[in-house]
């Protein structure tokens, strides 16, 4: 390890996220404290509806935060416009593109659109990248096809590598593993852990797949209805903070296997 | 965007058969002039007959440049609405442009009656009809616009621009039960669609509008590609949705608008040229795709207009009934083999 400070791409302090309507503002969940590193793999897990999709729309700047601050590398994000945000961070959500004619040379081409002209003509070093994150995501047979003719794991490593081309130092992924089957789950997930190794990108990841989590990720995100903890998996673990993750009458924690299992 | 290949080649065919379509659309009319003398006086050259140059230069000439403008004007604001609303059956007359022109129409010659004569006069002119028609399909797609963003189900969002088009339609009724016999018929005939009363003069505003429309629609060609991935993919690509929502709305009033000022309702158009140019433009790439329905638009409506005339003999039907008995069943047709509409 250098002796240097490690460089923090995502530092999230005393945060409050939620829903402001005209009436009144309902908090969903606060006092939100985490800081990311860069190149680290982050899952962020809970139960559903406790709020891991309005924290990432959050810090994504697809809606307010009620209170508290969030920076992304040093730079507060309230005071970071559409068009810098573009520069450092990419999302990948829960929603298909709204066009399925798009084929995956063009969806994947999208991502390099803050970086082009008016009309959007890309230069060398624009489908370098564009040809860089297709082989990282291991797509290249699948360039001329169109979007209605992918299957959904096929898709999610499309959309991931639309978001590679856009080349931020921050990737924010919502439920990537939803409605895929066990090996395409583990499939992506391996893919965020080589893309944060070897690419040193820093990736936040919400999921439902505990068990994978708890093996990849370096650092997790959980989120209770009473708190909510940042640390290494093991950590997690034995501080016991995934206990209570779930009701404790249907399913618990073995501490031991490192697994949810039934109650009977 | 990166496209797999060149569309050079299709661009060439298209131009042809735009070319095509319009020495055929030309040299065919109720009065029979020969292919040869159309061709020596389309450049300047003289006929045989003094009465030929006349028939060709201001009335066939006119005729075929403004179904030029209207079929690739129209086309595109088709184009447009599909991608701004993420829609593949949006188009000017399904959301209900084309009826709010016909308010901001009606209102002018229909209230013209109930304002008085003088006033009447002085605002039927060619602008005014413009900007009747062109703020009544502009307000018509702020009525959608601000729904759409209430109701995120584009199903209910195109019953909504139906039950507007209703709604316009019911005012007209009105207007029309109170007016005189000749304004209605002067607002019935606008309503069936005629490409061949404009006017030199009036050829040039509608020039200005379509061209002014087009290059706003050019300047979003960039935020229309982003907007292919719905709005959050492009708003976290730096996309300013505002801006782009408002500067395609702007295009495609001005151009639905303009164009049903001179011509009139003019339906299916707009809906089914970018669905059939994507069948032939495998791509969604707006800097492709927009040229080419601006083109196939213009060839489109140039078709029609010949069928409208009827050749060599003395009856022009109305456009809008051509390009509904040509549209509707190439809509039914795509449905059909490709079972579902993609945009």
């Amino acid at each position: 390890m250098t002796s240097e400070k490690k460089h923090s791409v995502l530092e999230v302090s005393e945060l409050a996220i939620g829903y402001i309507s005209k009436k009144k503002s309902t908090i969903i969940s606060e006092g939100i404290n985490f800081s990311i590193n860069k190149g680290e793999l982050v899952g962020l897990v809970g139960t559903n509806g406790i709020g891991k999709s309005t924290l990432l729309r959050s810090l994504a700047g697809m809606q307010p935060s009620l209170q508290g601050s969030i920076s992304i590398n040093g730079n507060l994000l309230q005071d970071t416009s559409a068009f810098q945000l573009a520069n450092k961070l990419s999302i990948v959500l829960t929603e298909t593109p709204a066009s399925k004619n798009l084929s995956v040379l063009e969806l994947v081409s999208l991502g390099r659109h803050p970086y082009t002209n008016w009309v959007g003509a890309l230069s060398e070093t624009d489908k370098n990248i564009i040809q860089n994150a297709i082989s990282a995501t291991e797509i290249e047979s699948l360039v001329t096809k169109k979007c209605y003719e992918l299957s959904d794991g096929q898709l999610q490593k499309v959309m991931i590598a639309r978001a590679l081309a856009q080349d931020t130092p921050l990737i924010l992924l919502d439920e990537p593993t939803t409605h895929l089957d066990l090996y395409h789950r583990a499939s992506v997930l391996k893919l965020l852990k080589k893309l944060s190794q070897e690419n040193g990108k820093t990736i936040l990841f919400s999921t439902h797949e505990i068990d994978l989590a708890i093996q990849l990720s370096d650092k997790m995100i959980v989120m209770t209805k009473e708190d909510t903890h940042y640390n290494s998996p093991t950590e997690l673990i034995n501080r016991g903070c995934l206990r209570y993750l779930f009701p404790k009458e249907t399913i618990y924690f073995d501490e031991e296997s490192k697994r949810f299992v039934m109650k009977n | 965007m990166q496209t797999q290949k060149s569309y050079s080649i299709h661009f060439i065919v298209l131009l042809l058969l735009l070319a095509v379509a319009f020495l055929l659309n030309v040299s065919l009319g109720s009065v029979s002039i020969p292919f040869n003398e159309v061709i020596s006086g389309l450049f300047g050259g003289e006929t045989s007959k003094s009465s030929w140059q006349f028939i060709i230069f201001d009335y066939r000439l006119p005729k075929a440049i403004t179904a030029i403008l209207a079929g690739g004007g129209l086309a595109v604001s088709g184009l447009l609405m599909q991608t701004l609303f993420r829609n593949p059956l949006a188009g000017p007359f399904v959301l209900g442009l084309s009826s709010g022109a016909s308010l901001g129409v009606a209102f002018l010659i229909l209230g013209a009656g109930i304002f008085g004569g003088a006033l009447g006069g002085l605002l039927l002119s060619s602008w005014s009809l413009v900007i009747a028609s062109a703020l009544g399909s502009f307000l018509v797609l702020l009525a959608v616009l601000s729904v759409s963003f209430k109701v995120k189900d584009t199903m209910t969002l195109l019953i909504i621009g139906l039950m507007f088009g209703s709604v316009t339609a019911a005012i007209v009724s009105v207007l029309s039960y109170f007016s005189n016999a000749e304004q209605l018929q002067q607002f019935v005939f606008w309503s069936f669609g005629t490409l061949g009363n404009v006017s030199w003069q009036g050829i040039f505003i509608l020039f200005l509008c379509v061209i002014f429309g087009l290059l706003l629609s050019f300047i979003s060609i960039k935020p229309l590609n982003a907007l292919l991935l719905g709005e959050n993919y492009a708003k976290s690509m730096g996309i300013n949705i505002k801006k782009t929502t408002l500067l395609i709305i702007l295009a495609t009033s001005l151009l639905a608008g303009s164009i049903t000022a001179f011509a009139g309702p003019i339906a299916f158009v707009g809906l089914a040229v970018p669905h059939l140019t994507r069948q032939y433009f495998t791509t969604s790439n707006h800097l492709i795709l927009l040229p080419a329905v601006v083109i196939s638009g213009a060839i489109l409506m140039l078709i029609c207009d010949t069928v409208a005339q009827l050749p060599f003999t003395e009856y022009t039907l109305p456009i809008n009934a051509i390009t509904s008995l040509l549209g509707a069943p190439v809509v039914i047709w795509l449905l059909v083999r490709k079972r579902k509409l993609l945009f």
